[in-house]
């Protein structure tokens, strides 16, 4: 082997590398709250059967679940100008990272809200609590604290996945690793860098949102 | 002792081969009009410039461009299918008279061939709709503008791109072509070959030439020494460009008219 590596070729990157990183993390956490947030509604019209919601997001979650998310993504972006909508590929990224996790967690809370003992709905509507205070405070909140740590993996999933924006040039953190590869044709470099930079993000965002899930949730300092 | 009768070996092979092809190439325009018979070595995996068509017969622009040579020279045209790297071969040593396979010229060829006039264009350039007024790179000031990552097309256009142009740099072709159809993006940047196969497939949004980034047109190989034969081909290639036969073969291959410089 008469390799002989050069790091500094990739350094001298820093710049898009860091704004790469940037544009992924906020990616992201845009696509982890409206996501979660689609997914609670989903999961409560599915578990509790509010018709017709719950049929359509049945629908929606099978579709979205059973194809992959650069084909949904090649549709809104490439796809979808053909019927007059069209979306720059920013627009077209958060759209599709929110419809692709709003599905996945549509699933995980449901059985959240399913595991929570019927006993406890019928103990509030004995205190006179509405329903949707019953659902604010007394399913919700053990619901997701149940199912927290596998919504944590998809949202780490789901950062991960949006490496493949980069397809519809928005410019990502894989979008500057290939981009930097095509100028320096550093390949192990740029890459070994990357992926570092990738499980740092990917353990970072594990501990964060652990974090929030026992102060907000759990209410525990 | 042995070193001096190998060195002898090689210099009589030399001597000797120089010699025989100086024998074969003695006026091969000459030759041709007595035997009644061009042979052209054509690409057959190049599409648009030569393929196998459904009949298993050659076809493309070069093929047309052989044809009407040799209708202009009033020869039969005997076409030989080569590959890139052995086009070159193949007229050196004496198999074809003439080379007509997408050739473009560089020095390292220039030693070895000489070249006509050129036949037909060959460039990556900035390509767009009809009514777009873009003429230069100036002009794509805060325009979006694809380009698949890398290739010769994004480096060399990146190099006289003005600083408001919003390049989008796409994994592979297609992506860049979808992303131009869809209208992603207002302009591309890309080959005329690719624009023309585009064009040719569908209608949804036309390419048209902008303007060229990197230019190397394409022009028929001919051996050297054959002044009687090059002088020849230009003529016919000029009459041919004067005439619009040229241009039909430019229209029906690559979906554009023949540049007014080439």
């Amino acid at each position: 082997m008469s390799y002989v590596f050069d790091f500094p070729a990739v350094f001298e990157h820093t710049d898009a590398l860091l704004a790469g990183t940037g544009r992924t993390l906020a990616l992201t956490a845009i696509g982890a709250v409206a996501g979660i947030a689609l997914g609670i509604v989903g999961a409560v019209c599915r578990a509790w059967r509010l018709a017709p919601f719950d049929r359509l997001f049945a629908v929606y979650v099978e579709l979205i679940r059973n194809t992959p998310f650069l084909v949904q993504l090649f549709f809104i972006f490439f796809g979808l100008p053909a019927i007059g909508v069209q979306m720059n590929e920013w627009q077209a990224a958060i759209l599709a990272v929110i419809i692709n996790l709003g599905a996945y967690s549509t699933e995980i809370i449901r059985a959240g809200i399913e595991a929570t003992p019927k006993g406890q709905i019928e103990a509030a509507q004995s205190l006179a609590l509405n329903r949707l205070q019953t659902f604010r405070h007394v399913v919700l909140p053990p619901a997701l604290l149940k199912v927290w740590p596998a919504l944590c993996s998809q949202v780490v999933i789901v950062m991960l996945g949006t490496s493949v924006c980069s397809q519809i040039a928005a410019e990502e953190l894989t979008f500057a690793a290939n981009f930097i590869q095509s100028r320096n044709f550093r390949a192990f470099e740029t890459y070994f860098i990357v992926t570092a930079i990738y499980f740092l993000l990917a353990i970072g965002i594990r501990q964060l949102m652990m974090q929030i899930g026992r102060r907000l949730i759990a209410r525990r300092p | 002792m042995q070193k001096r009768t190998f060195l002898k070996a090689v210099f009589a092979t030399a001597l000797f081969s120089a010699g025989f092809s100086g024998l074969a190439h003695a006026d091969v325009l000459a030759n041709v009009q007595k035997a009644g018979v061009l042979r052209v070595a054509v690409p057959q995996d190049f599409p648009p410039f030569g393929t196998v068509g459904p009949d298993l017969k050659p076809r493309g622009y070069d093929i047309d461009v052989a044809n009407l040579i040799g209708r202009e020279l009033g020869v039969k045209v005997e076409l030989i299918p080569v590959s890139s790297t052995n086009r070159i071969p193949y007229l050196t040593t004496g198999k074809a008279d003439l080379v007509i396979s997408s050739l473009g010229k560089n020095p390292d060829r220039e030693k070895v061939i000489d070249f006509s006039i050129a036949y037909a264009p060959f460039f990556n350039g900035v390509f767009g709709p009809a009514d777009s007024t873009v003429k230069g790179a100036a002009d794509t000031a805060g325009k979006t503008l694809g380009v698949t990552r890398g290739s010769v097309e994004d480096l060399e256009f990146t190099k006289i791109a003005p600083p408001t142009v919003n390049i989008k740099r796409y994994e592979d072709n297609n992506a860049t072509i979808s992303a131009y159809l869809s209208g992603q993006v207002q302009l591309i940047a890309t080959g005329n070959v690719v624009a023309a196969a585009v064009n040719e497939r569908t209608k949804i949004r036309r390419l048209d030439t902008k303007f060229l980034i990197k230019n190397s047109p394409c022009y028929v190989g001919v051996n050297k020494g054959e002044a009687a034969l090059l002088a020849k081909v230009n003529e016919v290639i000029a009459k041919l460009k004067k005439s619009g036969d040229l241009n039909q073969v430019s229209q029906r291959w690559l979906q554009a008219p023949l540049p007014a410089d080439l």
